[in-house]
């Protein structure tokens, strides 16, 4: 059964068939990764190109190692600056791109709608791998894989999403991932940081970390970015910690156990007490293999349609 | 030259004019009014306009010429080419050129290069130095060299207090401040803020940012008693202040786009950069408020905010796009579409927001159709259906999210200055 799609833009409108599909897909692979030969043939041949207009070593190591370990050829390209300062426009460069005669296009961009634009002027799969504050599926598939792995299944389970909601690229695509494959969804975080009309998605909205620890089965706790602007969301790290950081102190005090998920790297002493952070090794771990699992599931339902 | 534009419904709401008849017009000049006899038909070019009307030339008080300065996208003859070719006599030019209209020299060179142009081009001077907001420009020299209105389009009048300088001052002349209400600490996103900004990840503009420019505006023009224009109204809140500002007798008058009143901020779906506009497209709500505001004459004008960009500049991620669209090619026909075609607004109001309010405005005399007046008019169908393709545009830009658009309503030619524009090309009359 093949995906309805030909590209991974985002989880928004994607079928829960698609998603338990990557899901199977990737436990498929997951086995492979932990063969002693690391390897299949299933995309020799394709081409794939990581577009990277923003730094993102994690993401783009993730994905390479998934390309390789399916035999892809796998292309690099990062542009450090937007194409507007650059003085090119994204249409040109792609244009360039597809001259080498590429089947696939990884992309990861600042701005919003990037990956949608592709499609339009290009005629490769496009896989979005993270698009300004819009989407990034495959994080939010990877968390999904996580929690099923852990927890045996995702329909009824409730995953609270805690953090800034407004500014991250992996809250709607887990949103509308796990809305669609039957899960409870909430965030949590101050009300600076939560976008309007999130209601609207049906998503439950906590401002208390307690009563978001104590309602729910998961916690995928963001990172909160600490530079300048980002601090104009809230007063203070402090505060911030102390209202809404996960601590020992507090889940003991609830009497609480809970799955807790960061995509990493993790700020300790701010959405994440250190003793938290050290418990979570290994799951954090688990989810860096889980991530090149799921990216060669992606690649593979995509790479492999016609 | 002698023309007849033989059976035309004459249509002008200033004269109470509403009659079926015909034209002769003479060197530029209407010399009568009534039948053709053969003798006038013997030495004239006749025009068959049959269902077809006439009344004032349509005038569009917000344009976007990018002369001085960016004459890549639009030069005052192509924009005055874009005007004639969407159906306008006269329009108003805003002053974010490079440099600003904020001397004498760059009204005179405006003006000067639009002396021959079939369209009036009326020059808006910035109401600051550079539009930086920070010292005032010569206004009264802008007045005189020809200036019909003041504003720093592009953005607001920051300084409360620059603008109260500014209102206080343009009252010597009587003149408006048109002012670009936003506030910028507030702004700075993409898109209108929504349910559709959290779903697309785009960074929010909020409609309180406009609405709190507007508020500070009427206020102050309602203190100093002198004389504010909202551009490109947009939101809900911002009607209402109007109205309500109306209701008390606040010298303010407010204009609203076509865009602003046809789409929604689903528009914005597709990223295309065409629906990237400033103010940003709003919602359901907003537009269902504007269209009571025309009805109800809150919303004096209608105005294009004609802005033209080059393809290059269009084709980037959205976030990095530059504001704006072209719009006096499609102006009209949305007009009629929207408004008349779906019963919002009458004939008579059409022509007013089209031709009227917007010279009353800028104190620009309304062309009149009588024996002995110059022949200042558009001859426009309002039934015709057309379609825009944006490769037929005047404009040196095509940045628009209307091309393909059905649309019903459209100008057949436009006359002033003793020539006339029909079928695309320029007749001495
Ligand atoms: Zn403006």
């Amino acid at each position: 059964m093949p995906l309805t799609s030909r590209h991974l833009l985002g989880l928004q409108g994607v079928p829960k068939e698609d998603i338990l599909l990557i899901l199977d897909t990737a436990t498929t692979f997951k086995e492979v990764l932990d063969r002693p030969i690391k390897k299949v043939p299933t995309l020799q041949g394709k081409t794939v190109v990581n577009l990277f207009y923003e730094n993102s070593t994690r993401t783009r190591i993730s994905f390479e190692l998934a390309e390789k370990r399916l035999s892809a050829d796998a292309l690099n390209f990062s542009v450090s600056t937007s194409s507007v300062k650059k003085g090119e426009t994204f249409k040109d460069t792609i244009r360039n791109i597809e001259a080498m005669k590429v089947d696939m296009i990884v992309v990861r961009h600042s701005a919003a709608g990037v990956p949608y634009f592709l499609t339009q002027i290009s005629n490769c799969n496009v896989i979005n791998a993270g698009d300004g504050t819009h989407e990034h599926p495959t994080q939010a598939l990877l968390d999904f894989y996580s929690i099923r792995e852990k927890l045996g299944r995702l329909q009824g389970v409730r995953v609270c999403i805690v953090g800034d909601i407004a500014h991250s690229r992996v809250a709607l695509s887990n949103i509308f991932g796990l809305k669609a494959v039957g899960a409870e969804v909430s965030v949590c975080g101050p009300a600076t940081m939560i976008p309007g009309f999130i209601e609207d998605l049906g998503v439950k909205v906590y401002h208390r970390i307690d009563d978001a620890i104590m309602e729910n089965d998961v916690l995928n706790v963001l990172r909160i970015q600490l530079e300048r602007k980002a601090r104009e969301y809230f007063p203070s790290i402090r505060e911030y910690h102390n209202y809404f950081g996960i601590t020992r102190e507090r889940l003991d005090r609830l009497g609480k156990d809970i799955l807790i998920l960061h995509p990493g790297p993790i700020n300790r002493g701010v959405e994440l007490s250190s003793e938290i952070a050290d418990g979570m090794n290994q799951i954090i771990l688990q989810q860096v293999t889980n991530g090149v699992a799921v990216r060669m599931a992606v690649l593979y339902l995509l790479g492999t349609q016609n | 030259m002698k023309i007849a534009l033989k059976n035309i419904i004459a249509f002008n709401p200033e004269q109470n004019l509403n009659k079926k008849t015909s034209l002769i017009i003479e060197d530029g000049i209407i010399t009568k009014i009534g039948n053709i006899t053969p003798e006038d038909s013997k030495n004239s070019k006749v025009y068959d306009l049959t269902d077809k009307y006439c009344s004032p030339g349509f005038f569009d008080m917000h344009v976007h010429l990018r002369e001085p300065g960016r004459e890549d996208k639009e030069t005052i003859e192509t924009g005055a080419l874009a005007a004639a070719n969407g159906g306008f006599t006269g329009i108003a030019c805003m002053p974010n050129t490079t440099p600003a209209i904020d001397s004498a020299e760059v009204v005179t060179f405006i003006k000067e290069k639009a002396k021959n142009n079939l369209v009036d081009i009326f020059p808006v001077g910035a109401v600051t130095v550079e539009r930086k907001g920070e010292l005032l420009s010569p206004m009264a020299e802008l007045y005189d060299a020809g200036a019909v209105a003041f504003s720093d389009d592009g953005v607001a009048v920051k300084s409360s207090r620059i603008l109260r300088t500014a209102l206080e001052y343009a009252k010597m002349f009587n003149l408006p401040i048109i002012d670009h209400c936003e506030d910028d600490s507030l702004a700075g996103g993409a898109m209108n803020e929504s349910f559709n900004s959290t779903l697309l990840g785009l960074p929010p503009i909020p409609s309180v940012a406009e609405d709190i420019i507007v508020s500070r505006d009427l206020l102050l023009a309602e203190y100093l008693d002198a004389r504010i224009h909202i551009a490109h109204i947009s939101t809900r809140r911002s009607v209402e202040l109007v109205r309500m500002a109306k209701s008390r007798g606040i010298k303010v008058s407010a204009e609203v786009t076509p865009h602003h009143f046809t789409l929604t901020d689903d528009a914005v779906k597709t990223y295309d950069t065409n629906t990237k506009m400033n103010p940003p497209l709003r919602t359901n709500a907003d537009v269902t408020a504007i269209l009571e505001a025309l009805k109800d004459g809150t919303i004096d004008c209608i105005a294009s905010d004609h802005a033209p960009h080059a393809i290059e500049e269009k084709e980037v991620e959205f976030e990095d796009a530059p504001n704006g669209i072209v719009g006096l090619e499609t102006q009209i026909g949305l007009a009629f579409t929207e408004l008349y075609h779906k019963k919002i607004l009458s004939l008579e109001q059409m022509i007013e927001k089209l031709a009227i309010n917007a010279r009353k405005i800028l104190n620009i005399p309304i062309p009149k159709i009588e024996v002995g007046a110059e022949a200042n008019l558009t001859i426009f169908d309002p039934d015709e259906i057309w379609t825009v393709d944006i490769s037929k545009f005047k404009s040196k830009s095509k940045n628009s999210p209307f091309n393909k658009r059905l649309l019903q309503g459209r100008s057949v030619a436009v006359l002033n200055k003793g020539k006339m524009y029909y079928k695309g090309s320029f007749i001495e009359i």
